[in-house]
């Protein structure tokens, strides 16, 4: 009897609450769940533009390094797994994709001046840009490729013995994935191997091939 | 009805019937046939890995003299192109001792107009055309080509 005149009490307190309140309650309400709709839709138009499709609709794009990953072990391989663009280009935590996302939207503007938009164009371009990328990798321990390549699970056993010396001497001399693997997927820019005219135009040997110092 | 289900299935015997000697997808050619309707045996793709294990062995001997040397890995995925040279990644004079590789011969240290360069001339840049991946594959045509005497 008592506890049912208690609970009695207490609703009607709250009822009179959320009267006199009522336009705060409300405009909670509607700020939460327009909150909640805003976040969808933010999450829904960022996964958009996350999709190869979405990558590729640019013809700068598409007839250059779209092309060049079709020919490589990402896009086809023995087990069929694939990569895609935002696997390697994008990052997977919110807040280095946030960054990663407002950068990329100066290709935007470089879109509109036409920087790339032909062959020749993105030729003369692909050192700044490959070497943009490469900085960004480095400085993230190359990241997106851990997503998926866990060096601690290697089996040396199967990979090759150039591999293998190659893997543990860089591995432990903490380089990163991407100090070796450069141009896996797209073309590299030119790089000076001492053979001909591109002494004088091509990027250094070192960065497809660092020096090995060990560690202390 | 017992008629037009009869007349149905004679329509699709016959239509089967039709098909059967032109069989586009045939069980043994895998549908190919030369100009000429020859058929040609299916192509059943070699396992990538025999072919790598054929390749990575002792080099083979070589059948004359000057024969390039053959390549003894497997070469996909190593790019030759204008702006990078993927062989001379690990054979280049800079890079074989590194790699334990072997170095490029002297040879090709000379100009189209025979002047010693410093470097790999850029006329033997294409390492491929002339160095490719070993392997024991019969001949495609039979010949009577012998080993040099000095080779044997």
């Amino acid at each position: 009897m008592k506890l049912s005149t208690l609970l009695k009490t207490l609703l009607k307190t709250l009822l009179n609450l959320l009267l006199r309140w009522r336009k705060f309650v409300l405009t909670g309400v509607v700020a939460f769940a327009a909150g909640a709709l805003g976040v969808v839709v933010f999450d829904t138009a960022m996964e958009q533009t996350n999709t190869e499709a979405f990558c590729i609709s640019c013809h700068e794009m598409k007839n250059t390094v779209y092309s060049e990953y079709q020919g490589s072990l990402h896009y086809t391989n023995r087990s069929g797994m694939r990569a895609t663009c935002p696997d390697c280009h994008v990052p997977k935590e919110f807040a280095p994709k946030m960054v990663a996302k407002i950068k990329a939207s100066n290709d935007l503007l470089h879109n509109i001046l036409g920087t790339i938009d032909t062959p020749a164009k993105f030729e003369a371009r692909r050192p700044k840009m490959a070497q943009s990328e490469w900085r960004r990798m480095k400085a993230n321990d190359s990241q997106e490729c851990r997503n998926c390549h866990d060096a601690d699970s290697f089996d040396y056993g199967v990979q090759s013995y150039r591999s293998v010396n190659q893997h543990t001497e860089g591995l432990a001399s903490g380089q990163t994935c991407i100090d070796c693997h450069k141009g896996i997927t797209h073309r590299l820019p030119q790089i000076d191997q001492g053979v001909g005219s591109l002494v004088e135009t091509g990027l250094s040997q070192d960065l497809v091939r660092p020096p090995v110092t060990p560690k202390e | 009805m017992k008629s037009r289900l009869l007349a149905v299935f004679q329509a699709s015997l016959f239509a089967g019937l039709l098909l059967l000697p032109g069989a586009p997808f045939g069980a043994d050619d895998g549908g190919l046939a030369t100009l000429r309707g020859a058929p040609i045996p299916s192509a059943v793709p070699e396992s990538g890995d025999a072919l790598r294990k054929a390749i990575e062995t002792d080099p083979l001997e070589r059948d004359f003299t000057q024969q390039p040397p053959l390549v003894t890995h497997a070469v996909d995925n190593y790019p030759v192109t204008r702006n990078f040279n993927k062989c001379l990644d690990c054979h280049s004079w800079e890079n074989y001792r590194k790699e334990k590789a072997t170095k490029v011969s002297q040879t090709h240290f000379q100009g189209a107009d025979g002047q010693d360069l410093a470097n790999i001339s850029p006329r033997r840049y294409f390492c491929l055309q002339c160095h490719v991946p070993q392997v024991d594959a019969k001949p495609l045509i039979a010949n009577t080509y012998e080993r040099a005497t000095s080779r044997q």
